[in-house]
């Protein structure tokens, strides 16, 4: 029997080589393991507690009863364009034309493949910072990228370094991929850490993708939008999106703001993968950049009281915890439970029933840590921390 | 800040100092301070629970009435509302705009004590013109808090 055949005979159907080339999700592992268990506390969906506010929501629902119900222009619709031109504009004086600049998308993840898809031609690399999103090297593995990983570390804030980004840089580099505030460190770049690498690009002519959806969500420090660097707007590719700042990750509204030439490309991917955004959920992300500004406010008090408990709880039960300024997540290093962070949320989940997900998920340097969402309830924070304490004292030292 | 205290307080009295702390970054004792001065000042009237009376297998009974005021030689609409408002009965007392002046939200035990309420004491007093009265049927919300109904939504597993 040839070996094809016996292949053959053990898979029923033929999967491609791309989509066995993709790791299943260390995150999915665990929630897997979860579903199936009572009086978990979560601290591992990456997501709002809260439901999207109720004046949006109400947006929403008033399209659906007078029958805005038909596909949208395959940008997005204009009016969403033009608020997310006038809010970019508001908050960080970049200018781009909402007819030919930007591209209303399902999510920011749609945005991140699309842009995979129109940048990268197959072996080029993309350079971007360990540990980050899970999803950032898969999707230039599924656009035939090479992904280039560079090492960010706990004592320099988890930034990402224009030197070390400069020492990877090939013949082959494309682009680099910021994610700041960072998934899953919460760290936020300083703006001249932000401008060095801007002198870089610059230099070496290579485009940025930055990833900007936790850009409303930071403490006590100020986001700055990578596109707002001097000459930056021409080689950036500015990912947002209404998820996390609005608690809108439902409805899966994103954007994409680049030169016109990269949008074009893009939506030339978005209208044969995708045709639109889903016209209610434009209809309740123009209401959210309309509305109130209120409600985002709140959120961002309310995530930082819960920050800060959750920041002093851990380091309280001696896992050391680097300062989040930004998101919703705590990255504590579990080092001194001898532990590496797969057991180590393995057995928290087992014993004490709570869910983290281990740092090793979003990439080797995230071992010797674990990420802890903060967007749940603070009874929720304060009875994890108790079973923490409890799960550290009895697994000290290993 | 003190601002930041009230915030935490109001939407749960029971929050400790200690936890207040945690969540604000500020130390103990100065969060224990600003809230004895707040106490002290006035700022912070009372830590009182939001009682679902409906659950509580208790009889009762709410009322809005509108209550229109003449006024008084030498005496003002707020020593009328004082008048309104020492009553227990009277739960809220405000003063306000359009065709009544003041609305008075009253719990009485059924709704004979709320129309004795009404005929006997609030329509006796000096300078009440005219009272409205509607009995409250169902509440939704209150102060803030949605009574019932409010179903929690649950989590899917997710990759993220």
């Amino acid at each position: 029997m040839s070996v094809q055949t016996r292949v053959q005979q053990h898979r029923k159907h033929h999967i491609s080589r791309r989509a066995n080339r993709l790791s299943p999700s260390g995150i999915r592992k665990f929630f897997d393991l979860l579903s199936g268990m009572e009086g978990v506390i979560s601290l591992g969906v990456g997501e709002p507690d809260f439901a999207t506010p109720w004046h949006i929501r109400e947006a929403a629902i008033e399209s659906i009863e007078k029958g805005q119900t038909m596909y949208t222009s395959n940008s997005g619709t204009p009016e969403l364009r033009k608020e997310v031109a006038r809010q970019l504009r508001a908050d960080y004086g970049v200018d781009y034309d909402p007819v030919s600049e930007i591209l209303i998308t399902v999510g920011v993840s749609e945005a991140l493949d699309l842009t995979m898809r129109a940048i990268l031609d197959p072996g080029n690399e993309v350079i971007l910072p360990d540990p980050s999103f899970v999803a950032y090297p898969s999707s230039v593995i599924l656009a035939e990228g090479v992904p280039v990983s560079i090492p960010t570390y706990e004592n320099k804030n988890f930034e990402i370094n224009a030197g070390d980004i400069e020492s990877r840089i090939t013949r082959k580099t494309r682009a680099i991929l910021l994610g700041y505030p960072s998934n899953p460190t919460g760290a936020v770049m300083s703006r001249p850490k932000l401008a060095e690498i801007a002198d870089l690009a610059y230099d070496k002519n290579l485009t940025v993708l930055s990833d900007e959806i936790y850009a409303r969500l930071t403490y006590g420090v100020e986001h700055t939008c990578f596109a707002s660097l001097p000459h930056m707007k021409e080689h950036t590719i500015l990912l947002g999106g209404f998820s996390k700042a609005y608690a809108m990750t439902g409805w899966r509204i994103g954007y994409a703001a680049a030169p016109a030439e990269i949008i074009a490309a893009m939506t030339k991917i978005h209208q044969y993968t995708m045709m639109c955004a889903s016209s209610m959920g434009q209809v309740a992300a123009l209401e959210a950049l309309k509305g109130d500004q209120d409600c985002v406010r709140e959120m961002v008090e309310d995530y930082n009281r819960r920050r800060l408990v959750i920041v002093k709880g851990l380091c309280d039960i001696g896992l050391s915890c680097f300062e989040p300024k930004g998101a919703f997540y705590a990255f504590p290093s579990i080092r001194r439970t001898g532990m590496n962070s797969e057991d180590f949320a393995e057995k928290l989940l087992a014993e004490e029933k709570v869910a983290v997900v281990p740092g090793s998920a979003f990439g080797a340097c995230g071992e010797g840590y674990v990420r802890c969402c903060y967007a749940t309830s603070l009874a929720d924070i304060e009875e994890a921390l108790r079973r923490m304490k409890r799960f550290v004292g009895k697994h000290r030292g290993g | 800040m003190l601002k930041d205290i009230l915030k935490i307080l109001e939407n749960d009295a029971r929050a400790r100092p200690k936890q207040i702390s945690d969540m604000t970054g500020m130390p103990q004792t100065e969060v224990t301070r600003l809230i004895k001065q707040a106490w002290q000042d006035g700022v912070i009237l009372k830590y009182k629970a939001i009682v679902n009376w409906d659950k509580a297998e208790n009889e009762h009974v709410f009322a809005l009435i509108e209550v229109k005021l003449e006024p008084q030689k030498d005496v003002g609409f707020d020593s009328i509302a004082e008048r309104i408002y020492r009553f227990p009965q009277a739960r809220s007392v405000y003063l306000v705009s359009g065709t009544y002046d003041l609305f008075v939200l009253v719990l009485g035990k059924n709704n004979h004590e709320i129309a004795n309420f009404v005929s006997q004491k609030l329509s006796h007093i000096d300078g009440v013109k005219a009272t409205n009265t509607q009995f409250i049927l169902k509440r939704y919300k209150e102060d803030g808090e949605i009574i019932e109904g409010l179903e929690e939504v649950k989590r899917q597993p997710v990759v993220l």
